[in-house]
């Protein structure tokens, strides 16, 4: 059967192409951008050479920031989805006063602008002499991270259905035990999202990191940053390029998982 | 339930999200309200610090070239996005999820990376200055300047637009347009009659975003800008991080909060919230 | 195999149960004395309060008032994983992420089962539902039959000694369901362990049971045989919730010598077991396969009433003849295959019964008419 074909469908698809290669296209720049062997921003670059990307192992400045944000994107998962789990299942499955309101507020840190975010917490963590430390960053990324585990978490809560712990505690299992065979394998997913989210809401973290860097602890975007406001350094656009790929491939990884997850239903 | 479960869980599902509330409150909460204390301690106690602002001329001109952008750039997002929604919603499965993972993969690029591409892309030497020099409009000063900054973030914060449109659109029983062509509407007035009132949910839930977020950019507007044409974001950030002016800069960062709470309680008199729940038909 | 011996059932006493949900009661006074290596049906409409009860034998609800006994030991204060009872639950709720196999090691894993003996016990119980090689299949490869049949499994792997099931069959369809019926039978016979059954279904419940206790209302209106309960029911809810029935209302009339029952429109001979008093309320109970049609008045029969034939339906095995009588009564009467007379639709015929085919029941649902002497398990 042959659909006749509206012309407004043909423009809206054209349209919508166009939209995505605006959506995908500007960010690919950085890439050939990595390879070039003059120590410019002209584009298109001139030469080819590997050289920016042995840099950003070798220089100091660089594998120091990148390790930097990497033990504290560790540290911030781990903390953010453990308490942050618990708190998803006090909210779904827990009946008291006020849960709306607690909902509401462990939101608040991707309602208030990162800016003044920033702000709040370099002052208040500069008294308490925690600004520039590891621990400081912990903190700050922790409560920015912390209400994306949270909703991603709950969604998975409440669809678990909780009649298979029943059975569970029928066929002779404790609560630790229920939690640990039946709950947690099947929650595992909306867990793993969140995880997934706090681990890049802090390594990708910029605004509140320039706040309270401190020649001890620079993070990778702290870095990245000062490199494009102080000297052409294309070991930022290797930078750039090694993310680029690795979110790529991380998100093409989760949707084909996905799909093939439904798929085998 | 059984008595024994309801004593020993009807509180502790409570205690289970006790850290993190308390996380939040110390970590967070504490320093957002002695930021806004600050701003009417420092330097001296009173509203002198906001007299001050707004009585300073160029910190006037700054807020309202920080909204007059967040407008555009909104308004941007929302002509691109509506149609890239729409279409997410009615193709097949396959096509559904190219789509979705070309607006995903910006989404969750970072935005350091993303903001240096437009550094390559829109300066005096860059190749969208070559394209304009071929095409014949000659080259344009695309960086260090607000048009700059606006491009840049609307393709930044598209994705923002498209997922809340996406969100609602799904969801809406399209058997309802179909009703109304053949009760003799032509499509394109069924369409903008049935199709985009249902939508609009997803409109303002996107438009509120984005233009939220627009307000409080920082990261692109102080790269790709320069001081002559800062936003409210960066003069904050020198407030606090070069002058240590706490007083000050907080008092611009809860000026900031207050337009954003202001547009928030403005949208929440305007939008039932239960109106995203009228539009969504049986799936 | 799981030893019969110490697999037989235990016994379970449920003395004076009730349960109440805020000012709504589910469960109104139960009382119930479960022999070991039983099978019985709780059996009653929704809301009737068989499955809040089956649920606090299972330690699911708590137990507003009255005991629970298993094995003379009380366990309505021991937590769900502490009771050692093996529960079939009526969604199955295999857990999505084992495969079959797994799923039926679970119990025994929780009892710390040596590796060894644990696969022998699961392989084994796989074989007695026939599943031997779907060990390895997840839940949702399986089919609802299967499924079910792993449910039942997991159940009985730890050989516990009640099992307890709540409308298991509810979601499969009826030839499906026949079969699973028979096979929970056999498994019953084989296992020797006592088995609480939840249903509304009358016909599975007939099929299965040892004995049926009729829920209504939050309380038993009666616990029996299927025979007892078919032949002999004690209320009008148990005559009418099991099997068909044919009612005729009317008062006890001792006047003769032989007590009557006088309707509206015609006096009937009593059952001669009847001690009601004279003038009591109550209904006469006949069951369909009770009463014979004919076109002539038959002769010596107790009682003999005038009915025209409104439909005569052929079920293959036997044939179902529906009478109107005076006063828009509709009858029913049941006649195996084969059956001689010849009926048309409109035929003027004579339908008769026995006097002792009949079953008097009081006219009040669950109260006992005056005189008659009912233990009905309060």
């Amino acid at each position: 059967m042959r659909r006749r074909v509206r012309p407004g469908r043909v423009a809206l698809v054209v349209f919508v192409t166009l939209t995505g290669v605006w959506l995908v296209a500007p960010t690919l720049v950085v890439i050939p951008m990595s390879f070039t062997e003059a120590r410019t921003f002209a584009f298109p670059p001139k030469g080819f050479t590997f050289e920016w990307y042995s840099n950003f192992f070798t220089d100091r400045q660089w594998y120091d920031a990148l390790f930097t944000s990497l033990r504290i994107a560790v540290l911030v998962t781990i903390v953010s989805v453990v308490v942050g789990t618990a708190a998803a299942f006090g909210l779904v499955r827990g009946r008291f006063r006020g849960k709306g309101l607690m909902q509401a507020f462990i939101l608040t840190p991707t309602i208030v602008p990162v800016v003044v975010v920033g702000v709040a917490i370099f002052a208040t963590y500069l008294r308490w002499r925690i600004s520039g430390t590891t621990l400081g960053f912990v903190l700050a990324h922790t409560a920015l991270a912390i209400p994306f585990v949270v909703v991603t978490v709950s969604a998975s809560v409440r669809t678990f259905d909780r009649r298979l712990e029943r059975a569970a505690s029928n066929l002779g299992a404790g609560p630790w035990t229920i939690f640990r065979t039946v709950t947690f394998p099947l929650i595992r997913p909306g867990v793993v999202s969140g995880a997934l989210f706090a681990f890049i809401t802090s390594f990708d973290e910029v605004v509140v990191s320039l706040f309270i860097q401190s020649p001890m602890v620079r993070t990778l975007p702290v870095q990245m940053f000062s490199s494009v406001t102080r000297e052409i350094d294309p070991t930022l656009a290797a930078a750039s390029t090694m993310i680029v790929v690795f979110t790529t491939t991380l998100i093409l990884l989760t949707l084909f998982l996905q799909t093939r997850g439904s798929d085998a239903r | 339930m059984p008595g024994w479960l309801r004593q020993a869980f009807g509180d502790r599902w409570l205690l289970l999200v006790v850290p993190t509330l308390a996380f939040l409150l110390i970590f967070f909460g504490y320093p957002v309200v002695q930021m806004l204390l600050r701003s009417v301690q420092e330097p001296t106690s009173g509203l002198g610090n906001y007299e001050l602002f707004f009585q300073t001329e160029v910190y006037v001109k700054i807020l309202r070239r920080t909204v007059t952008t967040a407008i555009i750039v909104t308004v941007v997002c929302l002509a691109l996005a509506y149609p890239y929604a729409y279409l997410m919603s009615i193709v097949s499965r396959r096509w559904r999820i190219v789509l979705l993972a070309v607006v995903l993969l910006p989404f969750w690029t970072s935005l350091m990376v993303r903001t240096y591409a437009w550094i390559i892309l829109l300066q005096d030497t860059g190749i969208v200055n070559d394209v304009l020099e071929r095409a014949g409009i000659g080259r344009q000063s695309l960086i260090r300047n607000t048009l700059g900054v606006t491009i840049a973030m609307a393709q930044i914060l598209l994705p923002f637009m498209v997922l809340p449109l996406y969100a609602v659109m799904q969801g809406i029983d399209r058997r309802l347009v179909q009703a109304a062509e053949s009760l003799g509407a032509n499509p394109a007035k069924a369409f903008l009659r049935i199709y985009v009132p249902l939508s609009m949910p997803g409109v303002i839930a996107g438009a509120t975003l984005v233009f939220i977020l627009s307000l409080g950019f920082y990261v692109t507007p102080a790269l790709l800008g320069s001081p002559q044409n800062a936003m409210l974001s960066q003069l904050i950030v020198q407030q606090v991080s070069t002058l240590l002016n706490f007083g000050m800069g907080g008092t611009m960062a809860a000026i900031l909060l207050a337009v954003i709470l202001v547009i928030l309680l403005g949208i929440s008199r305007v939008v039932r919230p239960s109106a995203a729940y009228d539009a969504v038909g049986p799936r | 195999m799981p030893d019969k011996t110490t697999a037989a059932g235990a016994a379970l006493q449920l003395d004076g149960l009730v349960k109440r949900y805020g000012d709504v009661v589910a469960v109104n006074g139960v009382s119930l004395d479960i022999e070991p290596g039983e099978l019985i049906t709780l059996l009653g409409p929704s809301g009737s309060g068989k499955t809040t009860t089956l649920n606090m034998i299972a330690g699911f609800a708590e137990v507003t008032a009255g005991s629970i006994r298993m094995a003379g030991r009380p366990i309505a204060d021991l937590r769900p994983h502490k009771r050692g009872i093996g529960m079939v639950f009526q969604h199955y709720a295999l857990f999505p992420h084992m495969t079959a196999y797994e799923n039926i090691a679970y119990p025994l894993k929780q009892r710390k089962v040596p590796k060894a003996e644990l696969r022998a016990r699961v392989e084994e119980v796989l074989a007695l539902v026939s599943l031997q090689d779907h060990g390895d299949r997840y839940p949702r490869h399986l089919s609802g039959g299967q499924q079910q049949r792993v449910a039942l499994a997991r159940a009985v792997v730890f050989s516990p000694k009640v099992l307890l099931m709540d409308e298991p069959l509810g979601a499969l369809d009826k030839k499906l369901r026949e079969r699973l019926q028979l096979e929970i039978k056999r498994l019953h016979r084989l296992l020797g362990t006592t088995v609480v059954y939840v249903t509304h279904d009358q016909e599975e419940a007939l099929v299965l049971s040892d004995r049926i206790a009729v829920f209504n209302e939050g309380r038993i209106e009666q616990v029996g045989t299927s025979e007892e309960l078919y032949e002999r029911p004690r209320t009008r809810f148990v005559a009418e919730f099991l099997g068909e029935s044919n009612l005729f209302a009317g008062r006890i009339d001792r006047g003769d010598r032989e007590p009557a029952i006088v309707t509206d429109h015609a006096t009937l001979r009593a059952p001669s077991s009847c001690d009601a008093q004279d003038g009591a309320e109550c209904v006469l109970l006949v069951r369909p396969e009770r009463l014979r049609v004919a076109h002539q008045p038959p002769s010596g029969a107790d009682n003999v009433l005038d009915a025209t034939v409104r439909q005569v339906i052929y079920l293959g095995s036997s044939r179902k003849v529906e009478l109107m009588l005076p006063g828009d009564h509709v009858v029913v009467v049941r006649e195996p295959a084969g059956a001689v007379t010849e009926l048309g639709e409109g035929d003027r015929v004579h339908v008769s019964w026995g006097r002792d085919d009949g079953v008097l029941l009081p006219e009040r649902d669950g109260a006992p008419a005056a005189g008659d002497s009912l233990a009905v398990p309060a």
